[in-house]
């Protein structure tokens, strides 16, 4: 009989949930007990709703343990491990049992995420041995030549994941155009959206995947050098790509004449981002890496002609480079199956919010909105009404839920005022205020616009302002006109991105929800009771008992009553903070 | 914008310890000379000091030939970069999408009054320092806070404040053994 082997999921995820813990308590059984088995260490597998994660492979099948703590982790050891009787109300995916999660895995192709949860990302071998380097192998010994590379990229249809979408094999072909001894190639894991933690996953999970990526594209393009610009508060991905980047210049991947192919030098650095979001913005995270503040630069001339010390540079996002040594191997018409005519292959989507199956999807391109949330997502959470989703961050809009049909794909998307964006999707339920998101996001552009448009700079300030104001309840009537009017001028007098997207998240949701907007400027009311100033505390007098509990918290005595009389709430002594709402046992305050 | 945040105590590192100097040696001898050497020197120095002091500033300035203004222009510009010392625990609670929604405003008005600091101060014991970032990557365990390296999930006001005070507890018994160690000694 094979070893049976007990593996960890180790993300950030699963970290969080305690799953270091979990890891240590089997070392200490394994110890204690001298059992035999093996322990393995992955990353993510996607399911963060049921982190921590174990999987146990023995040679009757695997049983993937889900929401294991260090109780439950003696438990399934003495049971599965030592006594061979697995557990199943535990389980939530195995090959022996029918999983509780069907949906979830069903909904999925896997192409990214194809070795996320399934290898050991700090092991150079457990990579190969799913097919890595087979892609840069296969182009060295088949001596297939630069152009084929990027027809294969072009004919896969495959298009930015960073958000952009544009057609990756395109940008290739315009680097490999630009006559000049020295090239760049950068892998773009600045990954700031709020929301999204795609490319995380992707990093601490499959690491080689993407520097495999980045050497096919070094390549095409003919660049000599690349850089990893990854985000500064992602230690863990920072961590495992040099560990990779060390394991591939052993293996000869990396270095001099690689593979035998005869000119082709290329190694990689990771730098460091150090924090502002601007820089996902190609041109600023140029700027970034050569030592300057993280301001965009005017294009032309594009990163493909003058870009990273003013040599021609390709950038492409994380989860682009890990699709690429798959198009490799398996032909760019395997990857054009999925997806519909103009966005072609897999989409990674981090499902968060009010969702219970939150965590990491990939799935093929042209499926519903409504699909992913309801059948992969498995629903609101406490069976709320579902409001709608947040797609693209901060630069992208809100598709609300009598659009929920429209396909994932990239003009469907943009259509509606959203942008695919890189993946963030944040799903939002009958109490989430729109005005508050919009707000939100607002806020947090606002704070990260680098200031060198001035459309950006204040007019993000000005749209805030109002904003803030509306939720605050001192909204007048223009406000929704004046909002949108700052909008057009912001995305026309914006050089990046980032101001010129600045702006989505508030046109759509006064385009879908403008009711909610004008019930907080007219009736000065929240209709998700989100927006503390405009909420009304009251005591329902049926049901108090004079416990006095409420008058007791409240900072600014705004409650009367005797000990066993009904209370009373003074309006205008109320600062509206809910102490007395979240106090009270007999559920005798109604807020409005 | 970015720049805003800085606010003018910051700005002029008023509260600044005594620096040693010679722990920069090796820092800018790895990186004098190289392009694109700016913001690695001062990820460097941060990481030696827990901030960048103004005679760190300048003795890189010093040593690298590097612009005074281009240093403070880029270490102003990037969150990262701290300019004032912090505390020995840096707690930094998630903003992000999917925090927001579940309440990390709530949480994050908890510790500000728990701990009697606003955002990017220092409790005055130089304890702990609040932070509050864009997002942290853990949206499933939504609202998060992360001390140091360990993250907190599934965060309420109550499981919060337990844990800065289960830290607090730790540090006073820590102080406490010091101390005693320092009186036996004597």
């Amino acid at each position: 009989m094979e070893k049976a082997q007990v593996i960890v999921g180790l993300g950030s995820c699963g970290l969080a949930a305690g799953a270091g813990k979990v890891y240590d308590e089997i070392a200490r059984i394994k110890e204690a007990d001298n059992l035999d088995f093996e322990l393995k260490k992955t990353s993510c597998i996607g399911m963060c709703f049921k982190e921590p994660l174990v999987e146990i492979v023995d040679d009757t099948g695997s049983y993937l343990y889900g929401d294991v703590n260090v109780k439950k982790i003696d438990e399934i050891i003495d049971k599965h491990i030592v006594k061979f009787s697995p557990i199943p109300e535990y389980i939530v995916k195995s090959d022996k049992y029918e999983s509780p999660f069907k949906e979830y895995f069903d909904g999925q192709v896997k192409i990214t995420l194809r070795n996320c949860g399934y290898i050991d990302p700090e092991s150079i071998e457990e990579y190969e041995a799913r097919k890595g380097y087979q892609a840069i192998k296969k182009i060295a010994n088949e001596k297939i030549g630069v152009q084929e590379v990027i027809k294969t990229v072009l004919d896969s249809g495959l298009r930015g994941r960073g958000g952009g979408g544009f057609p990756t094999g395109m940008k290739w072909k315009f680097a490999n155009g630009s006559e000049s001894k020295e090239k760049y190639i950068i892998c773009n894991a600045d990954e700031g959206d709020p929301g999204a933690f795609m490319d995380r996953s992707v990093l601490e999970g499959d690491p080689h995947s993407v520097l495999e990526g980045m050497i096919i594209g070094a390549y095409s393009i003919g660049a000599s050098f690349g850089y990893i610009y990854c985000r500064a508060e992602y230690p863990l991905a920072v961590k495992r790509l040099n560990i990779a980047i060390g394991q591939a210049r052993e293996r000869g991947y990396l270095g001099t004449d690689i593979l035998g192919i005869e000119g082709f030098n290329f190694d990689v650095a990771v730098k460091e981002g150090a924090g502002a979001f601007v820089c996902g913005e190609e041109t600023a995270l140029i700027a970034s890496i050569e030592g300057e503040r993280g301001m965009p630069r005017k294009r032309p001339p594009f990163p493909a002609v003058s870009g990273l010390w003013r040599k021609p540079t390709n950038i492409n996002n994380v989860e682009t480079y890990a699709n690429i040594p798959w198009i490799i191997i398996n032909g760019a018409a395997a990857y054009a199956k999925y997806g519909t005519e103009k966005s072609k292959g897999t989409k990674v989507f981090a499902l968060t919010g009010k969702i219970k199956n939150g965590g990491l999807v990939e799935v093929p391109m042209g499926i519903t909105i409504k699909e992913i949330i309801y059948k992969l997502g498995g629903g609101i959470i406490g069976d709320k009404k579902f409001k709608g989703v947040q797609l693209g961050g901060p630069s992208g809009g809100c598709i609300p839920e009598h659009l929920s049909h429209t396909i994932v794909d990239y003009d469907s998307v943009t259509a509606t005022g959203a942008i695919m964006g890189s993946g963030g999707m944040v799903v939002m339920d009958e109490t989430t205020c729109m005005v508050d998101i919009a707000r939100f996001f607002l806020d947090f552009t606002q704070k990260e616009s680098c200031g060198k448009c001035t459309f950006c700079r204040i007019g993000t300030k000005r749209m805030l302002e109002i904003l803030t104001r509306i939720t605050e309840g001192e909204g007048k009537e223009g406000d929704i006109e004046k909002l949108e009017e700052l909008s057009i001028q912001i995305k026309d007098g914006s050089l990046c991105g980032l101001g010129q997207t600045a702006p989505n998240p508030v046109l759509t949701t006064i385009k879908y929800f403008r009711d909610e907007y004008e019930a907080h400027i007219r009736d000065k009311k929240c209709p998700a009771l989100n927006c503390k100033k405009l909420l009304t505390y009251e005591i329902i007098p049926e049901k108090c008992t004079g416990c006095m509990v409420c008058k007791k918290g409240c900072p600014t005595q705004a409650i009367e009553g005797e000990r066993k009389a009904v209370h009373f709430i003074h309006q205008n002594l109320c600062i509206k903070c809910g102490d007395c709402y979240s106090k009270c046992k007999f559920d005798s305050i109604k807020v409005y | 914008m970015r720049i805003s945040r800085l606010n003018t105590k910051d700005a002029t590192c008023e509260t600044e310890d005594a620096v040693d100097l010679g722990l920069l040696e090796s820092l800018i001898k790895k990186y004098k000379g190289k392009k694109g050497n700016l913001i690695p020197l001062l990820q460097g120095a941060q990481n030696i000091y827990g901030y960048i002091p103004k005679s760190v500033f300048e003795k890189i300035s010093k040593e690298t030939g590097l612009n005074l203004n281009d240093m403070y222009g880029v270490a102003t510009f990037y969150a990262q970069f701290r300019l004032s010392p912090v505390g020995k625990h840096i707690v930094r609670v998630c903003h992000g999408t999917a925090c927001h929604v579940q309440g990390a405003t709530a949480i994050s008005d908890e510790l500000i009054g728990f701990l009697g600091v606003k955002d990017g101060e220092t409790t005055p014991d130089r304890i702990f320092t609040l932070e509050t970032v864009a997002c942290l990557g853990c949206c499933s365990l939504a609202p998060v806070m992360m001390i140091g390296d360990e993250t907190f999930g599934k965060l309420n006001k109550k499981k919060t404040v337990d844990v800065i005070k289960e830290i607090k507890r730790k540090e006073s018994l820590a102080a406490k053994e010091k101390l005693t160690d320092n009186i036996s000694k004597n």
